[in-house]
């Protein structure tokens, strides 16, 4: 294995940690605002505050981390991505801030505000798309080259059939992964009339996502085919995908062992995801910037690498922890644990 | 928008995020470690007071965390969005401590989220303090990493360029760069010394507001002494910084101090005005400048008529230079006073006029934060690395970026006055009196049940 590719495997890996992690976040935001103000409050929030409490900013650092690596194992992809981005990353950077705050402010400083929680699950809806547009620009075909430096073309970005359906997918995506996570978690609490609520949700937002992302595989045969021809290499990795996925649909269906419909679910994104990734190879935006042409010198990945080694030795322990101490305790995800936050 | 515009606006919006972030990133290092000293004193007095202390800091403490975190992940992508070839360039070389940044980051993430929703968890207080470790030092290496990226802006190494191309890179060499023991030590001790006012200054304004509480008074006390403290130890620092930047950045030292001819028994001036070369109204202190540079009164200081004028920072950075040191000198004199007073038994250190000055530290001190930020980022121009590249060669291409500079404005408006209310709000709605009131009746009804004698 290269170092390019340790390199983006790394990232990769981040970036889906962050896929899962941030839709749960994304997702239960809008429900907890969709239910407040909706009046179903009493149903929800409980759950849901339970599991976002002690975790909001852990989410965060996953995408840190991802964009922190990019920059440092492929320095040249801030300067294509920095240069192309500048619009639609800022108004992502303005959406996180306003959930991230918000979120806290209606946690710690005002419980069941509306105005906040609106706030935060608005934006937790918005972030996903405008973060999704990455990908699609990922995909070529929007950025020019003019007078030598990169230039991000907006109307065939919005006007492209495949923007949007990347767009849908995102936003049907997060609502999906964190409904049946949701559901899960509320079941583990014993809380029966939030698990049917939610069980509700999953599998109203199971059928918009699969749609969607069979959609966009059709769709690029006409925007990349250099890239669906990849893709269809790798076909048998979103055929699991998608036997997973009913797997996960047939369980929420028969109520049914609500922790592995999720572990499905988990393994349905992760197959399409490293899917997605591997076609996507050498390219970091087609056809400009590959994994090789944008990668930094050995001395930095080296120690980047063993940097990383480091750091997980750290963190795995401590995340750990972290998980054994609310999203796996027993006592806490019921409700038992009086721990009230400072 | 043109290439120069696009520069401007560039600055504008990274020092529009940077000084808004900075205080927030501040408070976020050097609080942590407040919270450890107060509960650490509680547990070691047995006091009850100082751990809720703590308490009510972790509380306030989220609030400010948060637009921390987000404002510091804008600032980290403004990076590349905003200065594409630089960070092309710099990435090469120094993305080493900005990785190591977000595993610190991460590691005080995951504990800030356990220590907070453990206070009831423990039985021994210990325990829980020792969750707060973690906190403390993430938060801490965060700003050393951080600025490990910062001091190599200004004494760039580790590579060699052959034919316009980096080469022989070592990732460790450009880390610990000269700038960096004194660049860093200055920023960590700072924050700890800001954090230090500012809680200071909630004790001193809920004194001046008609509490009498005890509780705000011990706070006042520890928060005044840990002040002088720190404030020492950057005075110390500031000294080193001084005589680091006459070594390395001879340009950057002579234009705080409008200093043109090289000379020796340079006097250090404060303040006045600049006619052509000529000082005007300044007070000058003999021999300061030297003694600052070189530790030696008759030492050589270089002077900015060495240096090509294009080369050179702007020099209104002198009233910077001025504002953060006449700040930290205030502070040592204010604290110092205090402690003195403390243990001499003068009655001024409790009179209201005294509280005012000691309320009015905390918004001076991170004034001088800023003025020290904006003295270290304006002074390193026309370079964003120096001796290597100018500012304007690694600003974006892209147009659009006044747009940003005037969302950003907005978002910034809205994050600054939304954690103000929702501060205010969290500690009107509950205050100390009533909270240890509450704690007390809780504490005797449960002895109560244990059939015990609540005395």
């Amino acid at each position: 294995m290269t170092l390019e590719i340790l390199g983006i495997s790394v990232l990769w890996t981040f970036l889906f940690g962050y896929l899962i992690v941030a839709s749960i976040d994304f997702g239960a935001g809008f429900f907890n605002a969709y239910s407040v103000l909706t009046g179903k409050e009493r149903i929800l929030t409980n759950v849901i505050q339970r599991y976002l409490s002690p975790v909001w900013e852990v989410t965060n650092v996953f995408l840190v981390f991802f964009f922190v690596g990019m920059v440092g194992f492929f320095p040249s992809s801030a300067y294509y991505y920095g240069t192309t981005l500048l619009v639609p990353a800022s108004l992502a950077i303005i959406l996180l801030a306003i959930r991230g705050s918000y979120y806290a402010f209606e946690t710690y400083g005002a419980r069941g505000h509306k105005g906040y929680s609106f706030m935060y699950g608005a934006a937790g809806l918005l972030l996903p798309a405008s973060m999704s547009i990455v990908l699609t620009i990922s995909e070529g075909g929007f950025v020019d080259i003019v007078g030598g430096n990169p230039v991000l073309d907006y109307r065939a970005l919005f006007t492209s059939p495949l923007t949007w359906s990347i767009v849908v997918l995102s936003l049907a995506a997060v609502l999906y992964i964190s409904a049946v996570f949701l559901t899960w978690y509320a079941n583990k609490a014993g809380d029966r009339e939030a698990t049917d609520l939610l069980r509700k949700y999953a599998l109203i937002w199971s059928l918009p996502t699969i749609i969607t992302a069979g959609g966009i595989i059709w769709e690029l045969r006409a925007h990349n085919p250099e890239h669906y021809a990849r893709l269809l290499e790798f076909g048998w990795m979103f055929a699991v995908s998608a036997i997973l996925f009913v797997g996960t649909v047939w369980l929420l269906w028969k109520r049914r062992n609500y922790g592995l419909a999720f572990w499905m679910l988990f393994g349905q994104f992760a197959f399409a995801f490293y899917g997605y990734g591997f076609s996507h190879y050498p390219y970091l935006l087609y056809p400009h910037l590959t994994i090789y042409d944008s990668f930094t010198n050995p001395a930095m990945a080296t120690a980047l690498i063993v940097a990383f080694i480091l750091g997980l030795c750290l963190l795995v322990p401590s995340l750990y922890l972290l998980l054994r101490l609310f999203l796996f305790n027993k006592d806490y995800v019921k409700g038992k644990k009086s721990d009230e936050h400072a | 928008m043109g290439n120069e515009e696009a520069v401007f606006f560039s600055r504008a919006l990274t020092e529009l995020t940077l000084s808004f972030h900075i205080i927030y990133a501040t408070i976020g290092v050097g609080v942590p470690l407040m919270i450890m000293i107060a509960q650490w004193v509680g547990i070691k007095k047995n006091d009850e007071h100082y751990i809720l202390l703590a308490r009510r800091w972790a509380r306030g403490f989220v609030i400010t965390v948060a637009v921390g975190v987000v404002t510091g992940t804008a600032i980290g992508l403004q990076l590349s969005l905003l200065w594409p070839n630089f960070m092309e360039l710099a990435g090469q070389v120094i993305a080493l401590p900005l990785f190591m940044e977000t595993f610190a980051f991460f590691f005080e993430a995951i504990f800030l989220g356990i220590y907070l929703y453990t206070w009831d968890r423990f039985d021994n207080q210990k325990k829980h303090l020792l969750l707060l470790v973690p906190v403390a030092l993430g938060a801490s290496f965060s700003a050393v990493f951080i600025t490990i990226v910062n001091a190599f802006m200004n004494a760039p190494q580790g590579f060699d360029i052959v034919d316009g191309k980096l080469v022989n890179i070592r990732p460790i060499l450009a880390m610990f760069n000269p700038a960096m023991p004194t660049k860093v030590a200055h920023v960590v001790v700072t924050a700890y010394m800001t954090s230090a006012f500012v809680l200071a200054a909630i004790a001193a304004f809920r004194l001046l507001k008609g509490s009498d509480h005890i509780y705000h008074k011990k706070a006042l006390h520890l928060t005044v002494k840990l002040g002088l403290v720190f404030s020492l130890g950057a005075l110390l620092i500031g000294d080193l910084s001084g005589k680091y930047l006459a070594e390395y950045q001879p340009e950057k030292l002579a234009a705080a101090e409008w200093h043109f001819e090289t000379e020796g028994e340079a006097p250090l001036m404060l303040y006045g005005v600049l006619d052509g070369q000529e000082v005007k109204y300044a007070i000058k202190i003999p021999f300061a400048l030297s003694i600052l540079a070189h530790s030696n009164p008759m030492a050589e200081v270089k002077g900015l008529n060495e240096y090509p004028a294009d080369e050179i920072p702007p020099l209104y950075i002198h009233y910077l230079f001025d504002t953060m040191v006449s700040i930290g000198m205030l502070m040592i004199a204010v604290s110092g006073l205090y402690w003195l007073g403390s243990r001499l038994g003068w009655a001024f250190i409790r009179s209201r006029w005294f509280r005012w000055i000691l309320f009015a530290g905390g918004p001076l001190s991170v004034l001088a934060v800023e003025a020290g930020w904006w003295y270290a980022e304006v002074g390193r121009q026309p370079w964003i690395l120096r001796g290597i590249m100018k500012t304007p060669e690694g600003a974006t291409t892209s147009g659009q970026v006044d747009l940003m500079l005037y969302l950003f404005a907005l978002l910034y408006l809205v994050l600054g006055v939304g954690s103000v209310v929702v501060l205010r709000r969290m500690f009107r709605r509950n205050p100390v009196e009533r909270e240890i009131a509450d704690r007390e009746a809780e504490r005797i009804a449960e002895e109560k049940a244990k059939g015990g004698d609540p005395a």
